[in-house]
């Protein structure tokens, strides 16, 4: 499935095939992906498990090279435009790195990679900080930290790149329902701030509604596209939706189908 | 049963009366018992023995302390290169690791004549046999520090472009430090019994020496006053290792 976008397109694929190739056999997780999708956009990807979701976005940032078919990243091969720190990850646990402060991980981007990044970002990790809302917090460590602390630290993190795209592979998925919600908030705010293209992975599908310009819907056993749907009809002018609204809810339970039937195929 | 905590006096007074009630009971039992002070002296009198003949202890306490050193420092250096090349070579390790849980198992007593055999009656065997007992340790703890990385933390420096020296530096290092530094304080203590051990064996001077000589000729004041001062040793070597712990971490805090 190919839906047509501007050609401005942040990440293209054209039968893209995901895996893993071991020296015995190749594992193809994720094939016949033809997707593009436009700069400063919010596209959520929704998936049972073991559909590829997380490949996808390791693909993209050249974690994992592609087995078969095209991917571009920016114009880029996925390699190239790592190098560049065109692309930053949020990974579903923090990742942030027990020994150093809340601003000393914020800064971490800045102290390595320094050889293979031509492109100058502004050192600024209390910006990034004062951002996600934890300025009173920048000397704690992450034990101190609670989990939603920790995913805003990782976000910050992120940011300090300054990526064109922000791949986040579940980042909410362990945090309370309060929480999250107020994190799905904060991270609109953000995109909105930054322009950046965000992928973004999880399992709840009112979460993706909420989040998303459009979603993708992964199917597995074998891993592949099946779905992609625009969401912009349900969304304001502001770019939100209420959770609990008819429509949203009319979606979701679309959504729910698609994703039972992408789980029984076999 | 659950303890009130100590209070501050309480942390630091029991341990000092303990070690104390059982210096008075030594003091007074080993003539109470009858036993000869050729056998066993009392604490008063390996004392005073510590106090006349500081100079003949202190002048083969000096050997001792550079054999433990040195040794210290070959064992760990070696360990920790070692450590690392095992992790950035998974077959070199595959190989190779195995062989050295294999030789870690032969106890030092053994091993050390068949260095003094090799090396001769130096210095030199007394420093390897204090390195060796000092590298196995390290080389294990260091070697699973460095694999303490988790995925998402490689994955995490693969994706900012980290170079191999940067994910060593500020991932691998840093985790594997604390391990490295308990094998570091453990070493302290191990790399003066080494270097003993290796002066049992053969050598005329060194706390090794005079503990074997003075024990064939029933100079049981001089053979425990040699034991204090080893004790000592090795309480001041884990004391300086711990210490230089402390700065490290404190430096490592500050920089990030």
């Amino acid at each position: 499935m190919r839906a047509d976008l501007p050609e401005a397109a942040a990440i293209e694929t054209r039968d893209l095939a995901v895996g893993y190739a071991g020296a015995v056999e190749t594992t193809r997780i994720l094939s016949g992906v033809d997707l593009s999708v436009g700069k400063g956009e919010f596209l959520t990807i929704l998936g049972p498990s073991g559909c590829g979701k997380s490949t996808l976005l390791r693909a993209v940032a050249d974690l994992l090279p592609p087995l078969d078919g095209q991917l571009s990243v920016l114009g880029r091969t996925a390699s190239e435009a790592r190098r560049r720190r065109e692309v930053a990850f949020v990974f579903q646990d923090a990742t942030l790195l027990p020994w150093r402060t809340v601003r000393e991980n914020v800064a971490l981007p800045l102290q390595v990679g320094k050889k293979s990044v031509p492109r100058s970002v502004d050192p600024r990790p209390d910006h990034w900080i004062e951002l996600v809302g934890l300025s009173h917090l920048a000397d704690r460590y992450p034990h101190q930290l609670s989990g939603g602390q920790r995913q805003r630290v990782a976000i910050a993190r992120a940011l300090q790149c300054e990526p064109d795209i922000l791949l986040m592979d579940e980042p909410f998925g362990a945090l309370d329902e309060i929480t999250r919600e107020r994190l799905n908030d904060e991270l609109l705010d953000v995109w909105r701030r930054t322009g950046t293209t965000i992928l973004f992975v999880t399992h709840s599908v009112i979460e993706a509604i909420y989040l998303g310009g459009r979603v993708l819907v992964l199917a597995a056993n074998p891993g592949r596209v099946q779905a992609l749907i625009d969401l912009t009809p349900l969304k304001d002018e502001r770019g939100l939706c209420r959770r609990e609204s008819l429509d949203v809810q009319e979606t979701a339970a679309h959504l729910r189908q698609l994703l039972q039937q992408g789980s029984s195929t076999a | 049963m659950r303890h009130r905590p100590l209070s501050f006096t309480e942390a630091i007074g029991l341990p000092v009366i303990g070690a104390l009630s059982l210096l008075l009971a030594w003091q007074w039992l080993v003539p109470a018992l009858g036993i000869p002070g050729y056998i066993v002296p009392t604490p008063l009198a390996i004392l005073r023995t510590l106090g006349i003949e500081w100079r003949f202890l202190l002048s083969n306490a000096i050997p001792t302390w550079g054999e433990a050193g040195l040794g210290f420092l070959l064992g760990n250096s070696l360990a920790v290169i070692l450590a690392v090349a095992f992790v950035y070579n998974p077959r070199f390790q595959a190989a190779y690791f195995p062989v050295v849980l294999l030789f870690n198992t032969i106890p030092v007593l053994a091993l050390a004549p068949i260095i003094i055999l090799i090396f001769g009656l130096g210095m030199l065997p007394k420093v390897i046999i204090a390195a060796l007992i000092c590298f196995f340790p390290t080389l294990v703890n260091t070697a699973r520090g460095l694999n303490l990385a988790t995925a998402s933390e490689l994955d995490l420096m693969h994706v900012l472009s980290a170079s191999g020296w940067e994910t060593f530096w500020r991932l691998r290092a840093p985790r594997s430090a604390p391990l490295l530094f308990a094998s570091l304080r453990i070493s302290a203590t191990t790399c003066v019994i080494g270097a003993i051990v290796g002066e049992w064996i053969g050598s005329n001077q060194g706390l090794g020496a005079v503990i074997i000589q003075s024990t064939f000729n029933y100079q049981a004041e001089r053979l425990f006053a040699a034991v204090v001062l080893a004790s000592f040793s090795g309480i001041v070597f884990y004391a300086a290792v711990a210490q230089i712990e402390r700065i490290f971490r404190r430096l490592h805090q500050g920089q990030g």
